[in-house]
């Protein structure tokens, strides 16, 4: 029988899935599922350009028909995956249908953590292209707008606001700097900064303690008592793993699918993870991570269809992490680890006054991450030297030097 | 014979291709993509491939001349 491999899940990690099956040479059946009735989209544009109507619904485009028949991919749309047969090797639709495999790919993604404070009309998330679309529409009328959650989206859907002419945008955070979760707080506050200064109200630091309904809105009220009117209140609070409809499986899940470091599901290895969903064991850092970045989904994709088309022959996935984000006219790259605990420096790029990178050293004195600002050589040197084990020094200098002489970590 | 080419009014310098394969990619001094070679043996076409789709901006393809 021809192999089979079912894909599930029709975001970028799915998508790209099948294209590299077929770069590798994979000659079987691919059938990629999605659940939403949509062709399948990208996600990076949708809290950027897609609300500031620099990029439409075609442009995100990830895969058209016509793709999928050049790629011998059967495209299964509007019909999410309600179960996973290991032992018969099946996926079961929710309609009823049951696809064969001998492989299967996990990419189901992640959903928005919803408001724990409710979600009355006028309340958004952004995660799917419907989302986009309706808060673009909201955001066209104007504000006030009130985003909750300073992380990478609730940051640039601030930044968007502004650039679309919204008057008064209030960003509202828990923790005292944004984007918390994967910038040390130092250079966090010093990007912070930059809300302020393209007028966006910033109240870092402080809890929400409910959002109601008012006459002609919203209100969000802060734990301190202020109230904060709202025309329009994005919620960016994080993302859920949807990983719930693998429950009667009998694979590890929980905060994800659990996967070796090879990306196979334990116990199933021809269950395969990639993107959000995926909960592997990273050998480089010891440990089961999860990562919620488009660069993550695209490497893990191409590493799972080598896997599926030539098993064995690669090594371990363990990627150096890169994930950007695009706020205002400043460019943010953040690769590798740049949490606590490691030594860091700040360096000012020469003769650019708004650009600058953060190098964080392993006790090694090997670069163990960099957060760079509008600053792509610096972003991409790091990346390197962090894959070849090079030191922070070694990185320090050859990025201010006045040659820059990129080759020299090649 | 294989080719690559890079959209440079799309390029955004997200340099996941100089990640994927940079024998092929760089980034330059204006912080965009600069192609180090743009023909290419066959048997590299699945990584120059996969070098291309982590484009976030879908700047670079792949043909054949």
């Amino acid at each position: 029988m021809t192999p089979a491999t079912v894909i599930v899940g029709a975001s970028v990690g799915g998508v790209r899935t099948a294209q590299a099956l077929r770069s590798a040479g994979y000659e079987g059946e691919i059938t990629l599922v999605g659940g939403e009735d949509v062709l399948p989209y990208d996600r990076p544009p949708l809290s950027k350009g897609l609300l500031a109507g620099t990029a439409t619904a075609e442009s995100v485009t990830l895969l058209t028909e016509e793709d999928a028949r050049d790629l011998g991919v059967r495209l299964v749309l509007g019909r999410a995956a309600r179960r996973l047969d290991t032992g018969g090797g099946f996926v079961e639709l929710e309609d009823g249908e049951r696809l064969r495999y001998d492989d299967v790919v996990i990419a189901t993604g992640s959903r928005a953590q919803p408001s724990p404070w409710g979600d009355p009309p006028g309340v958004h998330y952004v995660r799917t292209l419907d989302d986009a679309t309706a808060l673009r529409k909201e955001l066209r009328r104007g504000g006030p707008l009130v985003i909750i959650g300073a992380g990478f989206i609730g940051a640039e859907v601030a930044a968007t606001a502004r650039q679309l002419g919204v008057a008064e945008v209030t960003l509202v955070d828990s923790a005292p700097v944004p984007m918390s979760r994967a910038i040390d707080p130092a250079t966090a506050a010093r990007l912070g900064e930059m809300h302020r200064q393209h007028g966006v109200a910033a109240r870092f630091g402080i809890q929400i303690a409910a959002i109601e309904q008012v006459t002609g809105g919203l209100a969000v009220r802060l734990a301190d008592g202020a109230v904060l009117l709202a025309a329009t209140v994005v919620v960016g609070i994080g993302a859920i793993p949807n990983d719930e409809w693998l429950a009667s499986s009998g694979l590890a899940t929980g905060g994800g699918l659990r996967c070796d470091e090879r990306c196979r599901a334990y116990g199933a290895p021809r269950v395969h993870g990639v993107g959000d969903i995926a909960r592997w064991h990273h050998a480089g850092h010891g440990t089961l991570v999860r990562a919620e970045h488009w660069t993550n989904a695209v490497e893990q994709a191409a590493y799972v269809a080598a896997d599926i088309s030539h098993p064995g022959e690669q090594g371990p996935y363990q990627p150096v992490e890169y994930v950007w984000t695009d706020q205002y006219e400043t460019k943010i790259q953040i690769t590798g680890q740049t949490g606590a605990g490691l030594s860091q420096v700040t360096v000012e790029r020469p003769e650019s006054p708004r650009s600058f990178a953060v190098l964080y050293a392993a006790r090694t004195g090997k670069l163990a991450g960099a957060v760079t600002v509008s600053w792509p050589q610096a972003a991409i040197a790091a990346r390197r030297a962090i894959t070849a084990g090079r030191p922070m020094e070694e990185v320090h200098a050859v990025i201010t030097s006045p040659r820059r002489a990129r080759q020299a970590t090649a | 014979m294989p080719i690559v080419r890079a959209d440079l009014s799309l390029c955004q310098g997200y340099a996941n291709c100089v990640a994927a394969a940079d024998d092929t990619f760089d980034i330059d001094d204006d912080g965009l993509v600069a192609l180090l070679r743009a023909n290419f043996p066959e048997s590299d076409r699945a990584r120059i491939e996969t070098a291309a789709r982590a484009c976030p901006v879908s700047a670079l393809s792949v043909g054949d001349e």
